[in-house]
C-alpha cells in the first residue's frame, strides 16, 4: 500500500493513542495545579506550576522510605526469581532424574490456582517467622515462581544441544554447564523474565496490604493507597504522589521496551 | 576452540560410555538444582493450598484456634446474598472484559499495516497503561470520573450530555471500572495479537487476493481463523483476570462510597472477610468456591475451543 493512503490508519491509531495518553496528560497537569485550579469548571488547561505539591508528598508521607522499600522488594524478588527459576528450568529441560515430569506438573498446577488460596497460609508463615512489617516478609513468597520456571524451561528447550555436549565431554558438571554455557545463551529469556518480574513486583498491591501495615515498612503501592485514604480530596497532591510512584517503572519500560514486548509475545505464542 | 575441537574428535569413540556415566549422575545434580525452587514453591504455594482447603472446613476463634465445623462455611458462602451479588459482579467483569478483545485485534491489525511508520511510537503509547502502577491508575481515573470536577463529565458536557458521579453511582460504577480495566489491557493484548498476526504466512493473502477476496473478506477468511489460537489464549487470560479483579475495586471503591456494597467482587469481598473481619475459615471457603468456578470456566473454554480454534 502506498504511504499516501495510510492516513486513515494513522487517524484511527492516533485517536486511540490519545485515549491512552489523555489520562496521564491530565494527571501531570493536575499535579502542577493549585487546589482551586484543580476544582474549577470549566477546567484550567494551563496550571500555575505548583511544584510544592511534590514537596508536600515528600514532607507528609514517608515517601523516600517507601521508595527504598519498593526498590529492595523488587530487586530481591527479581534476582531470586532469575536465579531459582532458571536453575530449576535448566534441570527440568536438560537433565534426567526420576520424578522429573511429575514434579514439573505439580509445580505448573500452581499456575491454575487463584492467588487467594495461598494468601491466608502465606500470611501465617510470614507471621510465625516474625516477618510482618519487615522487608523479608515483603519479599519472601515473590521469590519463587512457577510461571518464571515454565517460561525459562521453554527457553532452554529451544537452545541447541551441541554446545552443551562439548562441555560435558570436557568434564564440566551440569552446574558449571548451566552457569558458563547455558545461562549466557539464555540472556534474552532472562531479560524478559526480569522486566516482567520487576513490573509485577513494583505494582504488586494485595500482599503488601496484608503483611506490611506500618507506613514506614510499606512499598509505594500500599503507601499510595493509604495516601488516597488520607488526602481523599487534595487531588493535586495525590496526582503528584502517584506520578512519582509510577514514574520509575514507566522509565524502565521505555528503556527495556523490546525485551518486555518480546517476553509477552513469547508467553502468548507458546 | 581447542576444547570444542578435541570434543568433536573424541566424540565418536568416547560418546556412548561417557554419556552413560555422566547421565547416571545427573539425578544428583537435577535434584540439587531444582531444590531451592521446589522448597520455596512447596512452602509458599503448594502447602498453603492444602491448608486453605482444610481451613475452609473450620471456624476460627479469637485465640486463633481452628475448630472443625464441616460444611457450614460452604452453606453460608453459597447462601449469603452479598456473595451472590459479588459473584454476579465478578461474572460481569469477566464477561465484559472480553469486550477489549476486538479492540485489541483492531489495534494489532492496524499496527501491522504494511509500510506503516511510527509503529513503535504507537505501541509505546498503547502500552503505557499496562506498565503503570494500578494504585496510580486508580487514582487518575477516580479523579477523571469525579462527578463535580472530573474531566470525563466536562468532555461530555461539551457534547451536551450530563454526567454523573461515575464510581459513586451504583448503576454506573461497575461499568466505569470495566472501562478502566479494558483501557489497561488493550496494549498487552494487542502485543500478543501482533505476534499472532506476524506468524500468518503472507502467501495466503496473495492466494486469497488472486481468488478475488477483498480486504474485509481476507480478514474474516484468513486472518481471523489463523489468529484464533491467540484469541483463545487472550480470552482465557481475560476471563481469569476478570474473575480475579481486585486492585481497581479495592482502590476505586473506598469505604464510604455508596456504590461499594453493590460493586464488590468475590476477591475484594474475600479480602475484607479474611483480613479486615478476620473470618479466615469462611474466606478460605470463598477461595475454594472461586477456584472451582475458575476451573469449570477454563475447562468449558478448552472444550468449546475445539469448535472455533484452528491450529495451523
Amino acid at each position: 500500500m502506498r504511504n499516501g493512503r495510510l492516513w486513515p490508519v494513522h487517524l484511527v491509531l492516533a485517536v486511540g493513542a490519545a485515549a491512552m495518553v489523555m489520562p496521564f496528560f491530565w494527571q501531570v497537569l493536575t499535579s502542577l495545579k493549585t487546589f482551586t485550579e484543580a476544582t474549577r469548571t470549566p477546567p484550567v488547561w494551563i496550571p500555575s506550576f505548583e511544584w510544592s505539591n511534590f514537596a508536600k508528598v515528600l514532607d507528609e508521607t514517608p515517601f523516600l522510605q517507601q521508595f527504598g522499600n519498593t526498590v529492595v522488594m523488587t530487586a530481591g524478588r527479581t534476582l531470586a526469581q532469575l536465579l531459582f527459576c532458571s536453575l530449576a528450568a535448566y534441570a527440568f529441560a536438560r537433565l534426567r532424574f526420576p520424578g522429573r515430569d511429575v514434579l514439573f506438573i505439580a509445580l505448573l498446577s500452581v499456575l491454575m490456582v487463584p492467588g487467594q488460596l495461598f494468601l491466608i497460609p502465606q500470611y501465617q508463615i510470614v507471621q510465625s517467622l516474625g516477618w510482618l512489617n519487615t522487608l523479608p516478609g515483603l519479599i519472601a513468597p515473590g521469590m519463587f515462581s512457577a510461571f518464571g520456571t515454565f517460561m525459562m524451561r521453554q527457553f532452554f528447550m529451544t537452545l541447541p544441544a551441541e554446545v552443551e555436549e562439548a562441555a560435558r565431554l570436557d568434564g564440566a558438571n551440569p552446574l558449571r554447564i548451566f552457569w558458563s554455557v547455558m545461562l549466557p545463551l539464555a540472556r534474552p529469556g532472562l531479560m524478559a523474565l526480569g522486566v516482567l518480574t520487576v513490573l509485577w513486583s513494583w505494582n504488586d498491591l494485595m500482599w503488601p496490604l496484608i503483611v506490611n501495615t506500618d507506613p514506614e515498612s510499606m512499598p509505594l503501592s500500599a503507601g499510595l493507597s493509604a495516601l488516597q485514604g488520607e488526602h481523599m480530596t487534595d487531588y493535586p497532591v495525590l496526582m503528584a504522589g502517584s506520578l512519582m510512584a509510577s514514574a520509575p517503572v514507566v522509565v524502565l519500560f521505555l528503556v527495556m521496551q523490546r525485551q518486555l514486548i518480546e517476553g509477552i509475545a513469547f508467553t502468548g505464542s507458546k | 576452540m581447542s576444547t570444542l575441537g578435541r570434543a568433536v574428535a573424541a566424540e565418536a569413540a568416547a560418546r556412548p560410555a561417557t554419556r552413560r556415566r555422566l547421565r547416571d549422575r545427573d539425578w544428583v545434580w537435577g535434584y540439587a538444582m531444582i531444590a531451592p525452587l521446589v522448597l520455596g514453591l512447596g512452602l509458599f504455594y503448594l502447602w498453603p493450598v492444602a491448608q486453605s482447603v482444610y481451613y475452609s472446613f473450620t471456624e476460627w476463634t479469637l485465640f486463633g484456634d481452628a475448630t472443625w465445623i464441616g460444611l457450614r462455611n460452604y452453606e453460608q458462602v453459597l447462601t449469603d446474598p452479598a456473595n451472590l451479588r459479588a459473584l454476579r459482579n465478578t461474572f460481569v467483569y469477566g464477561g465484559l472484559s472480553l469486550l477489549g478483545i476486538p479492540l485489541s485485534i483492531a489495534v494489532a491489525a492496524l499496527l501491522g499495516t504494511r509500510g506503516l511508520k511510527l509503529v513503535s511510537l504507537y505501541r509505546t503509547l498503547y502500552f503505557l497503561p499496562v506498565v503503570t502502577m494500578p494504585a496510580a491508575v486508580a487514582m487518575i481515573w477516580t479523579w477523571l470520573y469525579n462527578g463535580d470536577y472530573g474531566l470525563v463529565n466536562y468532555l461530555l458536557s461539551l457534547v451536551g450530555v450530563e454526567g454523573t458521579s461515575w464510581i459513586a453511582n451504583p448503576s454506573t460504577a461497575l461499568y466505569a471500572l470495566v472501562a478502566v480495566g479494558v483501557w489497561t489491557q488493550v496494549g498487552y493484548n494487542a502485543v500478543i495479537f501482533m505476534a499472532g498476526l506476524q506468524a500468518i504466512p503472507r502467501h495466503l493473502y496473495e492466494a486469497a487476493s488472486i481468488d478475488g477476496a477483498g480486504r474485509v473478506r481476507q480478514f474474516f477468511r484468513v486472518t481471523l481463523p489463523l489468529l484464533s489460537p491467540s484469541v483463545f489464549f487472550v480470552s482465557v487470560l481475560s476471563v481469569i483476570n476478570g474473575l480475579q479483579m481486585f486492585d481497581l475495586v479495592y482502590l476505586m471503591l473506598r469505604r464510604g462510597n455508596p456504590a461499594r456494597e453493590e460493586t464488590q467482587t468475590i476477591v475484594s469481598l474475600f479480602f475484607s472477610r479474611a483480613f479486615e473481619e478476620g473470618a479466615k475459615g469462611y474466606a478460605a471457603a470463598m477461595a475454594v468456591v472461586l477456584m472451582a468456578i475458575t476451573l469449570v470456566l477454563t475447562v468449558v473454554q478448552f472444550r468449546v475451543q475445539k469448535r472455533w480454534v484452528h491450529y495451523a
